[in-house]
């Protein structure tokens, strides 16, 4: 039987953010993805920071991406470093090239798929895991 | 530039103890005997310091200068970053006394680990807008991080676990009979590949170990040195930085994949050799920073002992072991013999260069110095016999 990636434990998040980057949390809290996205140049940026590498613009855009992308690394963590991973394992930290935001790569985490089908270059997509602190987190699932 | 215009001359240190084990002692207490035991080796008092140099959090300069009756201090820097910059802060103390702000300087670094363990590190890091990306995705310790940059060495270069192992199995090798070794029993291939994984592909033998302990060296002027008691170790060149590609790395990720595949080192690395003007075929040997064995492949590579990508068969070879052509962390490092953020290879590379190291390489004349792949700054340090 397979193993299932599982979210990444919830009770060692708590989300800060600031105004570069509370619209990322924004759109997803309303179920879409974005990207910070450079109003000047187009150049994508994450994390959203308060300047554009590219040409110091700071001003943003936050497009509706299709929310697909590919895998670009992954790892599958199978011990409780810390109590609260306990009941959380295993989970797949997961990075992803998305798709329409060339130069904008997600940290994030695969789940509800079966690990042995992980492969770097797979389709994914997002999903969103709804945390009890009403916080929305965006996730991947294998798109295939 | 600094290259060739101040030396070490003294070099003192804690014992090494398992995470933890160093109670009842203090912080500024191990910091302290580390720099007491560098200046007796020295032969210079206490009260000549007049400099001190730090990376990663460095310690309270005001403190130590109260502890030890410092009477004057001149110079005080640290560079930031994390243990990338411990090659690189015997640079801030070789530029503090070439521009003739301080004239002895000591360089210490320390490591003493009570509650929080280094595996779960990230977790007491503050809580930002920019971590909240790293932090979400359950990325708690910097396993997990560097997990993401092996399994993409893996998936483009071929590498595999069994070049990985070679890294800490050559460090084992190392330090099985070293006295200062906190590791000392015998690691197989097998034994390797059986270790249940931590964080695919990372398992228990490819992480650093968790220790406690301090070191410190004493960096003068090339001409004073010659007069002083201990035999110079010339400090060839040192440098710091690093590329935005690379920036704040682990937590970031968005390196182009090029430098998803490296170190980070390559501007270092360049800036380096041209300074101390000697190429990678002049090392002798080398002692490479290894929080995780991935990272002492992509940094031989870096550092051009071999192509981007070939590191691995380079360390299958058996190029890294002792009778290799570049010996690598030749006190076992800090996948075996302790972990003290980057200090131990200093010393080993201070030993090495005075020709008083526990496995000496027979006529070694340069040696390199690396700080840990980390946030930029990073570091790198080449050391010469007198
Ligand atoms: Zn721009």
């Amino acid at each position: 039987m397979s193993e299932i990636a599982v979210a990444p434990p919830e009770a060692l998040f708590t989300l800060t953010a600031d105004r570069w980057t509370l619209p990322f949390w924004d759109a997803a809290t309303g179920g879409w993805l974005t990207a910070c996205r450079c109003g000047r140049c187009g150049a994508f940026r994450m994390p959203p920071t308060p300047f554009c590498p590219e040409c110091r613009s700071q001003d943003v855009e936050w497009p509706r991406l299709p929310g697909t992308g590919r895998l670009f690394s992954y790892t599958v963590v199978r011990r409780a470093v810390v109590p609260e991973m306990e009941g959380s394992l295993p989970y797949v930290p997961a990075l992803i090239d998305l798709d329409e935001a060339p130069g904008a790569r997600l940290i994030s985490a695969l789940v509800g798929c079966a690990i042995d089908r992980i492969r770097i270059g797979a389709p994914v997509r997002v999903t969103f895991e709804q945390r009890v602190d009403r916080v929305k987190v965006p996730r991947f699932r294998l798109d295939e | 530039m600094i290259a060739r215009r101040t030396a070490i001359v003294g070099l003192g240190a804690t014992p090494y103890w398992r995470r933890g084990q160093s109670a009842p002692r203090s912080m500024i207490e191990l910091v302290g005997q580390a720099v007491l035991a560098a200046c007796d080796d020295a032969g210079l008092p206490v009260a000549e310091i007049d400099g001190l140099s730090y990376y990663s959090g460095g310690f309270d300069s005001s403190l130590l200068m109260e502890t030890l009756g410092i009477p004057e201090l001149r110079f005080s820097a640290m560079l930031t970053g994390s243990g990338g910059g411990s090659a690189g802060a015997v640079g801030l103390a070789a530029a503090a006394v070439v521009s003739g702000l301080a004239r002895t300087v000591v360089v210490v670094g320390g490591n003493q680990q009570g509650e929080t363990r280094f595996g779960s590190i990230t977790k007491s890091y503050d809580a930002t807008p920019e971590n909240a990306f790293f932090e979400a995705a359950g990325l708690i310790g910097p396993g997990h991080m560097f997990a993401l940059l092996a399994q993409r060495q893996m998936h483009d270069y071929g590498y595999t676990r069994e070049m990985f192992a070679e890294v800490a199995l050559s460090a084992r090798d190392n330090a099985m009979d070293h006295p200062l070794a906190l590791m000392k029993k015998p690691l197989t291939l097998d034994d390797y590949i059986a270790a249940s994984p931590l964080a695919d592909p990372l398992c228990l033998y490819d992480f650093c170990l968790e220790s406690d302990g301090a070191i410190a060296v004493v960096v003068t002027s090339a001409e004073r040195a010659r007069d002083l008691a201990r035999k110079p170790v010339i400090v060839q060149g040192c440098t710091h930085g690093g590329e935005r590609s690379w920036g704040r790395s682990l937590y970031w990720m968005n390196m182009p994949e090029r430098a998803f595949l490296s170190s980070g080192h390559q501007s270092v690395a360049r800036d380096l050799y041209a300074q101390a003007g000697v190429a990678p075929s002049d090392i002798d040997v080398a002692q490479i920073y290894d929080h995780f064995t991935p990272m002492v492949i992509a940094q031989l590579e870096d550092y051009g002992f071999c192509k981007p990508g070939e590191g691995g068969e380079f360390v299958a070879s058996g190029a890294i072991r002792r009778n290799g052509s570049l010996p690598v962390n030749t006190d076992g490092g800090q996948l075996s013999c302790a972990y003290v953020w980057g200090m131990t290879h200093i010393r080993e590379a201070v030993e090495q260069m005075r020709g008083t190291a526990f496995h000496q390489i027979a006529g070694a004349e340069l040696a390199l110095v690396t700080g840990g792949p980390s946030n930029v700054p990073m570091s790198g340090l080449i050391l010469a016999g007198a």
